[in-house]
């Protein structure tokens, strides 16, 4: 059986071949009358979706086994976005480590960071001054309000609902415009340093700041009144995934997912890290452990991060001129950054210090910048609430330079674990529901 | 009988050592720690070996040195974790030792009994781990007989903590019991550990690799696994692979 039996000739894009398990399609979107699949009428068919599909948030492989349009049986593929973060950090500097792992999940870089800095600190026994666990918090927030309008603008999309996808990320943007006035970068920011931050607010980053937030809230709104009543979105996420909290637990399931159980499991409150335990803000759940209650949390959430920004801003225009690394120099990065002529460089009073004025600062800086800091032999691990769940850093020193060991428990990739459990027994439409509302990045997932 | 032997090289060591780094491993001999263990002895300045390196700092030899087992008390809830933990159904000597170290509690578990070991930190009342967080692989090529690490973190969500257990295997023969019966989560981390460190999780339902390609050869995370690299060439000189460049050791 080589050719289609509509068409009388070889179709280029919907050849067929024998394999030892039967006939093999190659489907490539016609329709599907156009395929003689008179071979394997009655029987189950196998089909691979993705690597490359718009409805499986990046490259993940599906293998689902259909009886027509239900689905049988769902195995998830991944690494196909394999970097070999955590190695190539084994060759680089503790500082430099930030610039491998804040790539993982590109859609939360901070948290990425977050957990990294979080574990080398617990290494080296130190504690960010206050200011810089503020501004910490305040891009943790942030990037979690823009890390749930992604979540919220693909998964719309998804389903076909391209309004929401547009308002999801013409929002995002706002935030993102923030991240580059702060950190220099949309995406990627490297920005969290062990110690603190690279780099002090800039000018006018507070009114920045105020302003975003104001246009924020007037914005969220309309999620729900687009959403959360609309019959058909409801009609495709009420009931689909469905996991219950034990499910949950047993499969390491943690974030939005977890607390749509009715689980208020959040790290930011029951292991409280730079400061969460002076904010004021409460943890969404919902006791409807579907798509549709995590779309909620999701969305409750980021009212809660909103409040979070507004103290945190309230916080950050009190400690003008206040440290944002620690004072130590045998940690610090001895230079502060400024705008030259090129658009980037170090600050000229840094420059004139050390090619001027002391050779021992000449030689600290290079030493620094090129041998780091060492990190006294031992483990860690430390964890913080992403958007996506806890994610987990397992740092291991011996002593030297760079990270010995640096493992990532991303969340993407364990809840990814959950695709099979709920997506089994439901139709085919409502797999890709399903991981929306696991909402994987595969950056994080395959590292 | 690593940690004796490991000490007392790690006191030779000290005294011949140029760098004072002699002085910075009292720092390293935290609060409760007795025993220091050496997984490996660290030569020269630069990491490069065999060049003319004429600064001086090539004979510099210094030891690894990873904190030691803890004695009790361990403070806080650890000693009401450790009593309940060693006095499990079957574990007898289940525990080889315990570390604390930067406040955390780390448990070295016999990998023969790590399934008991586990079952009962999750089934019982007081202890109730009932979630693994991370399951993560490190490779000590220098620990002969225990090259192989898995640590298993813990988390109790009713009690609010979390513990680390370590299990360790010889290269050459490289099997840990899967704690997926119990922790179903662990399905594709460990399937993780054994794609970059070659760990067998006996038990484990389909150990395959899940990360790198099906047919990759050999596990990458080991740290003697060649970086291989892509020679760059300017002018005739090419810049090795990282693990072969000059780098500060």
């Amino acid at each position: 059986m080589t050719q289609s039996a509509t068409s009388g000739q070889t179709d280029p894009y919907a050849g067929t071949t024998d394999s030892t398990d039967g006939p093999v399609f190659t489907v490539t979107g016609q329709d599907w009358d156009t395929i003689d699949s008179s071979a394997v009428e009655g029987d189950h068919l196998v089909i691979n979706m993705g690597p490359q599909h718009p409805s499986t948030h990046g490259v993940l492989r599906l293998i689902l086994e259909i009886d027509g349009e239900t689905v049988r049986d769902a195995r998830a593929g991944i690494g196909y976005l394999h970097t070999g973060i955590e190695k190539n950090m084994e060759f680089r500097t503790w500082t430099q480590g930030v610039t491998f792992c804040t790539r993982m999940d590109y859609v939360a870089p901070f948290s990425n960071e977050a957990a990294y800095v979080m574990a080398v600190e617990k290494l080296l026994g130190i504690e960010a001054p206050e200011k810089a666990q503020a501004m910490r918090v305040l891009l943790l927030e942030l990037n979690r309000i823009s890390s749930h309008l992604v979540c919220l603008a693909t998964g719309g999309m998804e389903i076909g609902a391209l309004t929401v996808m547009t308002c999801g990320f013409r929002d995002r943007e706002l935030i993102l415009d923030v991240f580059e006035m702060i950190t220099g970068l949309r995406m990627n920011h490297a920005f969290f340093r062990p110690g603190g931050v690279a780099q002090d607010l800039p000018d006018g980053a507070i009114e920045k700041l105020r302003s975003t937030v104001a246009l924020l809230k007037k914005r969220l709104p309309e999620y729900a009144a687009l959403c959360n009543a609309n019959p058909i979105f409801k009609g495709r996420l009420k009931g689909v995934g469905h996991l219950e909290l034990a499910g949950c637990l047993a499969l390491g399931l943690t974030g939005p997912v977890l607390r749509a159980t009715g689980y208020d499991w959040d790290l930011r409150k029951k292991q409280p890290y730079w400061g969460y335990e002076t904010y004021d803000f409460d943890v969404v759940t919902r006791d409807e452990p579907d798509a549709y209650g995590r779309f909620r949390v999701r969305l409750d959430e980021m009212w809660e991060s909103i409040k979070i920004v507004e103290q945190a801003i309230e916080r950050l225009a009190g400690m003008e001129g206040m440290p944002v690394m620690v004072a130590d120099k045998k940690i610090a990065w001895p230079a502060q950054l400024s705008v030259g002529a090129d658009g980037q460089g170090n600050s000229a009073e840094h420059i004139k210090h050390i090619m001027g004025e002391s050779m021992e600062a000449l030689i600290h800086h290079f030493k620094i910048v090129t041998e780091g800091f060492r990190v006294p032999a031992g483990q860690a691990y430390a964890s913080i609430e992403a958007p996506r769940g806890e994610i987990g850093c397992h740092l291991v020193s011996d002593g030297g330079t760079r990270p010995y060991r640096a493992h990532f428990r991303d969340p993407s990739f364990v809840n990814l674990q959950g695709t099979s459990v709920m997506s089994e027994g439901g139709m085919l439409s409502d797999v890709i529901v399903a991981i929306a509302s696991i909402d994987p990045v595969m950056g994080g997932v395959d590292r | 009988m690593v940690d004796a032997k490991g000490d007392k090289d790690a006191r030779d060591a000290g005294t011949t050592t140029q760098d004072g780094s002699h002085e910075t491993r009292d720092e390293l001999v935290r609060a409760g720690t007795t025993e220091l263990e050496v997984v490996e002895i660290r030569e020269g300045a630069f990491g490069a070996h065999g060049t003319g390196d004429t600064s001086g700092f090539g004979g510099l030899t210094r030891p690894v040195i990873m904190p030691g087992a803890s004695q009790r008390p361990y403070g806080g809830w650890f000693d009401e974790v450790a009593d309940r933990f060693e006095g499990g159904p079957g574990l007898g000597d289940a525990i080889e030792k315990v570390v604390v170290d930067r406040g955390e509690i780390t448990f070295y578990v016999r990998r023969q009994l790590l399934l008991e070991a586990v079952t009962h930190l999750r089934n019982d009342p007081v202890l109730r781990f009932e979630f693994c967080s991370s399951v993560s692989g490190v490779h000590f090529p220098h620990e002969t007989g225990r090259e192989l690490h898995v640590v298993h973190h813990l988390l109790s969500m009713t009690h609010n903590r979390r513990i680390r257990l370590e299990v360790t295997a010889p290269e050459d023969d490289p099997h840990i019991p899967s704690v997926v019966p119990i922790y179903p989560t662990a399905d594709w981390q460990e399937r993780e550990a054994w794609d970059f460190f070659g760990i067998v999780f006996d038990g484990h339902p389909a150990l395959t690799r899940i990360l790198m390609p099906d047919d990759w050869p050999g596990h990458p995370q080991r740290k003697d696994y060649p970086l291989g690299g892509i020679p760059v060439e300017y002018k005739g000189g090419t810049i090795a692979p990282p693990d072969q460049r000059r780098s500060y050791s």
